[in-house]
């Protein structure tokens, strides 16, 4: 498998979202690729009839009953947010102004 | 109280609250002294909750002077890794992002400590999100073991492993994705257990790998490790991955120990080349113990575990990226915005905070993960990782089939020092190539100490594993091995410790 170039990563922390600095992408290229050699292990193992497991439960639709219950107080869901305006979250803009 | 109740253990506590020999809010202030005395040292606490604690210690002695039933461990102070959701108490998971958070609601497995009338000491220090195996990336600092301060305390709940190993508290929650119970029990001389996935509720524990992750006990001996978690195991509504039956019988099976007749299984792949000398001399030493108490040893292989810590980097990182996405600087914690840009867009401000609040190992596995998750790798990384997990999930099935528990080392080495593998993401990785396997089967799996290694005086833990929901058996094992250890070492592995030297004193 490829290792990762600078602008690999660059792309993935775009997805990630995060605004990695100049000497924090140099540092992550180096160790991405290190990581990423290692767990390549995975493809050695012997495993094309075998069927991939995502939980160790196997569990479907777990349900409860459609019954109403008791939930936060509106105050108390704000109480931690950066910014609330009118019984709401305040956000930045998502929409651009063009 | 003529003795220091901060060296009894938590079922002694419990049998001197209900004799009456000492309030709870004398035994709670005890470990708050105690704490105020050492934690400047050994750093376990990212936040101490005196007046909660006392004012729950006291509920607990009126409760008790007015004749109520109260549960067994009513006034047993506690503390708890600050990944747990505690109404009130700031909760961060040794994250700038989200400093100074107090969330609204608790964990149901706080929930469950309160009702038991536990009072809860403080939030434990533990690496960033729970990445790490050395409480090294806390964005708050290290914490240090108490066997020698130069020395890592395991991780990512080296708080928690710390706290009881320093006797701030006799007990305290931890939670296990990949080894942070057992791997920090091993390297600070406790006992840790990570139950069986779905064994303990995991709502309001902040989520970093949703399958693999689980809450457990950690405590100085075996039989508190089952106290524990006979108080946090059982059925939630509130968590869908709950297992619907009651918590199993663990306080019975660690005060009835008795391995006789019982087929253990040494996993061949767990504890040859890369194991210390030390570690593997105390771990041979206490099968054989097991087999002088009447227990049959045979060797098992388990050949998929070599691919384990492979899976395991794939399928955390992969879900992680997608727990930590909820970190977008909109409902809750930190808000940066980004330096000369007017008028920021939500996506550029979220960018921003996720750069400034988020520590250098939590970015490395979000993007690792969110590489493994990405069109046109996904089958080469995640999709393969989810196989092996498969073929590693075979392998205990074949194991179980031939034995009643499965033993081997908990980690590789002894607690080593401060900073050595900080820049070495894949040395770090390695602490828990012994514990990982259970994760990714969801099998429970129990750590308590096996002795100190000859080479540096530094405590070892042996790993008992069991097959899903026969959690009692790790106790019931782990319960005759701790006393035929503890008998030959003259007391318990903790009064060898150094002392640790009061603030003032």
């Amino acid at each position: 498998m490829s290792s990762l170039s600078r602008d690999d990563v660059v792309h993935l922390a775009g997805l990630a979202r995060i605004d990695l600095s100049d000497a924090e992408l140099d540092k992550m290229v180096g160790e991405l690729s290190v990581i990423l050699e290692s767990v390549a292990k995975v493809q050695e193992a012997g495993a094309d009839d075998v069927p991939p497991m995502s939980h160790p439960m196997p569990l479907t639709n777990v349900t409860r009953p459609d019954e109403v219950r008791p939930s936060l107080e509106v105050e108390d869901a704000l109480a931690m947010a950066p910014a609330s305006e009118l019984q709401r979250f305040s956000v930045p803009r998502i929409l651009s102004e063009d | 109280m003529s003795t220091d109740i901060t060296r009894a253990s938590a079922a002694e506590i419990a049998d001197v609250l209900a004799r009456r020999e000492a309030s709870a809010a004398e035994v709670t202030q005890a470990h708050l002294d105690r704490i105020a005395a050492v934690d400047g040292e050994v750093h376990a606490f990212l936040h101490v909750d005196a007046e909660g604690a006392l004012a729950a210690a006291r509920d607990i002695d009126r409760r008790r002077a007015a004749g109520e039933e109260l549960h067994v461990m009513a006034g047993v102070p506690i503390a708890v890794k600050d990944v747990m959701a505690t109404k009130g108490l700031p909760t961060t998971c040794g994250s700038k992002i989200l400093q100074g958070w107090i969330p609204p609601y608790d964990a149901t497995l706080v929930r469950r400590l309160r009702a038991a009338g536990m009072p809860i000491l403080g939030k434990t220090n533990m690496d960033e999100f729970a990445m790490g195996s050395s409480t090294e990336h806390s964005a708050y600092g290290p914490t240090r073991n108490p066997w020698d301060l130069e020395r890592i305390p395991g991780g990512s709940g080296g708080g928690s492993s710390a706290a009881v190993a320093a006797f701030e508290a006799p007990l305290a929650i931890g939670t296990d994705t990949g080894g942070s119970i057992r791997q920090p029990a091993a390297v600070t001389g406790t006992v840790g257990t990570k139950p069986t996935y779905g064994g303990v509720s995991r709502f309001g524990l902040v989520a970093l790998a949703s399958s693999l992750d689980q809450a457990g006990p950690c405590s100085r001996t075996v039989l508190d490790a089952a106290l524990l978690h006979s108080v946090i195991g059982g059925h939630d509504p509130l968590d869908s991955t709950s297992i619907d039956a009651p918590a199993p019988p663990v306080v019975e099976a660690a005060r009835h120990g008795d391995v006789k007749g019982m087929r253990i299984g040494v996993v061949k792949e767990l504890g040859g080349e890369g194991y210390q000398p030390g570690v593997r001399a105390r771990f041979d030493e206490s099968v054989k113990l097991l087999v002088d108490a009447g227990a049959e040893v045979v060797e098992v292989s388990c050949p998929s575990f070599d691919y384990a810590l492979a899976a395991y980097y794939l399928i955390l990182p992969s879900e992680a990226s997608s727990n930590l996405a909820k970190f977008d600087a909109m409902r809750y914690g930190l808000r940066v915005l980004p330096e000369g840009v007017d008028d920021p867009s939500a996506e550029q401000v979220m960018a921003a905070t996720r750069d400034a609040g988020f520590g250098d190992e939590v970015k490395r596995r979000i993007i690792l993960g969110t590489y493994a998750l990405s069109s046109g790798y996904y089958d080469a990384y995640y999709g393969q990782a989810q196989k092996v997990r498969t073929l590693i999930s075979r392998d205990f099935n074949a194991a179980f089939e031939k034995v009643d528990v499965l033993l081997s080392p908990t980690a590789p080495t002894t607690a080593f020092r401060l900073g050595e593998k900080l820049d070495d993401p894949m040395a770090m990785y390695l602490n828990d190539i012994a514990t990982i396997p259970a994760n990714l089967a969801g099998v429970p799996g129990m750590s308590l100490p096996s002795g100190l290694a000859e080479e540096d005086g530094l405590p070892t833990g042996i790993q008992i594993l069991a097959p899903a929901t026969e959690d009692a058996r790790l106790y019931r094992v782990g319960a005759v091995l701790e006393k035929l250890l503890v008998d030959r070492w003259g007391g318990p592995l903790l009064t060898q410790a150094p002392v640790l030297t009061a603030k003032g004193a």
